[in-house]
């Protein structure tokens, strides 16, 4: 309750409601409803039902515009009043224009084609199916008072609370650090005078009776010697080895990218499929990064992230996502006010992760369309990865292993169908491997 | 006292090595002649063009191999007006290939429009975008010249999608699209 009150007290055009509302705030918990209703029934001419009107809005228009942002067409907050107040049209003009837009512009209405050239002569689809009381819902919608100022409020005040969090915890660890020195110097303090003590009363120190010490015994053994030796050098070739053969092998590899990008967010929580970025997997060698203008065709609309999504953001990974998003908008020019594109552009430099050596051939429109393979066997969990890495080793005994192991996809592939015939019959197998196809070939991979 | 300093020292030795493996960084190669290519790859950087970006847009005009032909209707309201009533489809009933198109259909719309084309995708259901109509929208009537200049330039709020889509792939999704509005008004 707390919040709407404050939303309200915002917003200075409400002053009226607000009195009411303090003198009964103490009393009626409902008291928002109430406002509610009053709200709508005072400002639009007919009874409309801004919950109704919402769905409409949300499902018609809101694809071009916003209450409050300039986006295809113009901000729509409290229209009505707005056309009533600035050019004396009704509710008569509103419902002409947003039933056939195009007809009132060539009837030659003044206003119609003043906002048509306007907004550069594009068009507003048609809506001859709604209602006279869908009209009036969505209308009631958009003359509801705005209530973003309390979400802003909530993000920047979690944002302040999660560096306190880091701050904090650094100041933990400093005193944590003192108090271990403090404590070192106190023990070798506390030796000396036990020393020193010791020293005064006369007491020598118990001494060790002066048998052969244990290393001079073993050196004189000299099977044990030899025996270590070749332990040592048996122990240090096999982490000589294991260290040469990483060498050149980035599995795990997790660069920082210019633009914090989740795959969990967009491949995972928003199933958004790998191949509507990745296009070009589907028909070549690369699966591609895609450019920015595929980004676009979402981020036009999404030009924030929800309230759950940022807070989770700044909580788990201490990253601002709507920030993330304005890099891409700089990157691409594209002005959030005009709802245009500037021409000022700059490349984004994605840092490459994947990459086999120039003297081996992988392609992945063989893997992904023609074997059927997912991405994630070879790619790994993307799906929940908020920074993208190396899953696989990408090495060759890897590749071999998976031709050896996996069959070829030969269903409704007229192509492979005389040489699978073949294959099998030479193999006695019903199911050929990548392997016995041809996959172990040398020539294949390197040329 | 001795042995604890020996003893200490490896430590650090050995902490300071581990943590020297960064996964921020790759890792070494071993004589990368080989590794590192020649030619030019995809993506890469290089001085000989315009803001260093190795991949270019083809030239002006230029048309790819493979019977591609330019489309000729203009991104304007009238080039809409145009493709809705006077565009067809090339693909006659023996070239449509029902499931290709679906697949299709399903990466590249599905996620907004809805498998249905009923305008209910899953980022419509999660909030993230409004406003996606749906395909019988009688205000619309969308004609397979509309969805094919849709497709191509993109619409309003919708973007363009003619670069992951080729000629042939769009008009079978124009297809599909028809499909299922039709479904739709059953
Ligand atoms: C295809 C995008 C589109 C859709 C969908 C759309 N509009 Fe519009 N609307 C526009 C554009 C663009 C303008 C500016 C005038 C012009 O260029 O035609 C506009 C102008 C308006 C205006 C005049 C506002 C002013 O300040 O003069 C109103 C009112 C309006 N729209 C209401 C609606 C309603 C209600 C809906 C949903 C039922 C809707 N619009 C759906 C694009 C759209
Ligand atoms: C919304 C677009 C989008 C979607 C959907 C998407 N990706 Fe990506 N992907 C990107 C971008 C942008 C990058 C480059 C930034 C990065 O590496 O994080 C990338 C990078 C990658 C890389 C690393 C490339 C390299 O540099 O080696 C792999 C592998 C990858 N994606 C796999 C997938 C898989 C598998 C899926 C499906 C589960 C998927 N992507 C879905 C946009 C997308
Ligand atoms: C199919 C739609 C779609 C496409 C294409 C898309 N995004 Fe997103 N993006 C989203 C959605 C949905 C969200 C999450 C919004 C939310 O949670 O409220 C998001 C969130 C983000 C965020 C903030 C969270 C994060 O991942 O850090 C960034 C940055 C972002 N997108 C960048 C990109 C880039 C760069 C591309 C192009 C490679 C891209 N997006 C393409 C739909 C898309
Ligand atoms: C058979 C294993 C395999 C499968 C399946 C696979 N990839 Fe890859 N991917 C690789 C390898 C190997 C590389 C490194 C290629 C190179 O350096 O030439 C790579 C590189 C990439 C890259 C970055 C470099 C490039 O080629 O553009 C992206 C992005 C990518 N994969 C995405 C995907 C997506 C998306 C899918 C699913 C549609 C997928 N991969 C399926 C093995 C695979
Ligand atoms: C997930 C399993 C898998 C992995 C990993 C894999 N492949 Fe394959 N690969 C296949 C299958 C299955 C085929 C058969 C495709 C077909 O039907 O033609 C194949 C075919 C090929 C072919 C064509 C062989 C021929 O007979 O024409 C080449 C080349 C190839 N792979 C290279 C590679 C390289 C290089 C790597 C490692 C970077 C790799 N593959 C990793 C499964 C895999
Ligand atoms: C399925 C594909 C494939 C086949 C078949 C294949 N290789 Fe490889 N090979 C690779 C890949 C991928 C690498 C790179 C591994 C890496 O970067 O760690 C590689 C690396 C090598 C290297 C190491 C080069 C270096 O400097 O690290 C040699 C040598 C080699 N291959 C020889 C062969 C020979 C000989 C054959 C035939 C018996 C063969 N390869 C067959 C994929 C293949
Ligand atoms: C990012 C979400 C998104 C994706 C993905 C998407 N669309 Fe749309 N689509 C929209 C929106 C939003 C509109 C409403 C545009 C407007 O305001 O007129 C629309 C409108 C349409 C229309 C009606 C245009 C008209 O004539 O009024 C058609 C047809 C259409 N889309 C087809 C497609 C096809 C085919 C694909 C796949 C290639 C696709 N869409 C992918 C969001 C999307």
């Amino acid at each position: 309750m707390k919040k709407s009150y404050q939303s309200l007290e915002d917003n200075p055009t409400n002053n009226m409601i607000q009195v009411i509302y303090r003198h009964l705030a103490s009393k009626i918990p409902y008291l928002g409803l109430v406002i509610l209703l009053t709200f709508s029934t005072s400002l639009s001419a007919q009874e409309g039902d801004p919950v109704k009107g919402k769905t409409i809005f949300n499902t018609n228009c809101a694809s071009c515009h916003n209450l409050d942002r300039k986006m295809t067409g113009p901000a729509l907050r409290n229209v009505e009043s707005r056309l009533e107040d600035e050019q004396g049209l009704g509710r008569d003009w509103l419902d002409k224009w947003i039933r056939n837009s195009a007809g009132l512009i060539k009837s030659g209405d003044a206003y119609a084609n003043q906002v048509y050239n306007e907004y550069n002569g594009t068009a507003m689809t048609a809506f001859p199916q709604l209602e006279d009381q869908d009209i009036s819902d969505i209308l009631a919608y958009t003359a509801e008072p705005a209530k973003e100022k309390v979400v802003v409020d909530e993000v920047t005040s979690g944002g302040g609370g999660s560096s306190e969090g880091g701050i904090s915890s650094k100041l933990i660890l400093g005193a944590l650090a003192i108090l271990f020195a403090l404590l070192a110097i106190a023990l070798i303090l506390v030796r000396k005078t036990l020393n020193r003590f010791a020293e005064e009363k006369g007491i020598e120190a118990a001494q060790k009776d002066k048998s052969l010490p244990i290393w001079k015994a073993f050196v004189q053994n000299q099977f044990l010697v030899l025996v270590t030796v070749i332990f040592f050098l048996l122990a240090s070739a096999y982490f000589v080895y294991g260290y040469l053969s990483q060498i050149g092998v980035d599995q795990g590899y997790e660069p920082v990218q210019p633009i914090h990008y989740s795959h969990r967010i967009h491949a995972g929580d928003n199933g958004i499929d790998c191949k509507y970025c990745h296009s070009s997997a589907r028909v070549s060698k690369h699966s591609g990064i895609p450019s920015l203008n595929i980004c676009m065709n979402c981020h036009k609309s999404i030009y924030q992230v929800a309230d759950e999504t940022q807070q989770e953001g700044m909580d788990e990974y201490g990253v601002d996502y709507n920030a993330e998003i304005q890099k891409l908008y700089k990157a691409v020019g594209w002005d959030e006010a005009e709802q245009t594109y500037t021409g000022v552009t700059e490349p984004v430099k994605w840092i490459r992760i994947h990459n086999l050596p120039d003297f081996a051939y992988f392609n992945h429109s063989q893997h992904v369309e023609v074997a059927g393979v997912q991405c994630q066997t070879c790619h790994g969990p993307v799906e929940e990865m908020e920074v993208m890495y190396q899953h696989a080793p990408l090495t060759m005994g890897w590749c071999i292993n998976c031709h050896r192991e996996t069959n070829v996809n030969v269903e409704g592939n007229a192509y492979y169908t005389k040489i699978h015939d073949e294959l099998s019959k030479k193999y006695g197998v019903d199911k050929l491997t990548a392997a016995q196809m041809g996959g172990l070939e040398c020539g294949k991979c390197h040329y | 006292m001795k042995s604890v300093f020996k003893i200490v020292v490896v430590l650090m030795v050995f902490a300071s090595v581990v943590s020297c493996q960064k996964n921020s960084r790759p890792n070494y190669q071993f004589m990368p002649n080989m590794y590192e290519p020649v030619s030019y790859e995809a993506y890469q950087e290089s001085d000989a063009f315009p803001g260093g970006v190795e991949a270019q847009l083809p030239a002006e005009g230029s048309i790819p191999r493979g019977g591609h032909m330019p489309f000729e209707i203009a991104n304007t309201n009238d080039g809409y007006q145009l493709a809705k009533s006077s565009l067809m489809s090339p693909l006659d009933s023996t070239q449509i290939d029902r499931l290709r198109a679906g697949q299709l259909y399903d990466i590249y719309c599905g996620i907004c429009h809805g498998k249905k084309g009923d305008g209910k995708g899953t980022l419509v259901k999660r909030e993230k975008i409004l406003g996606v109509p749906s395909y019988d929208d009688a205000g619309r009537a969308i004609t397979q010249g509309s969805i094919y200049h849709t497709i191509y330039y993109g619409k309003n709020a919708m973007g363009s999608y003619a670069n992951q889509l080729n000629e042939e792939e769009r008009w079978q999704v124009v297809n599909y699209v028809l499909e299922l509005k039709a479904d739709l008004e059953k």
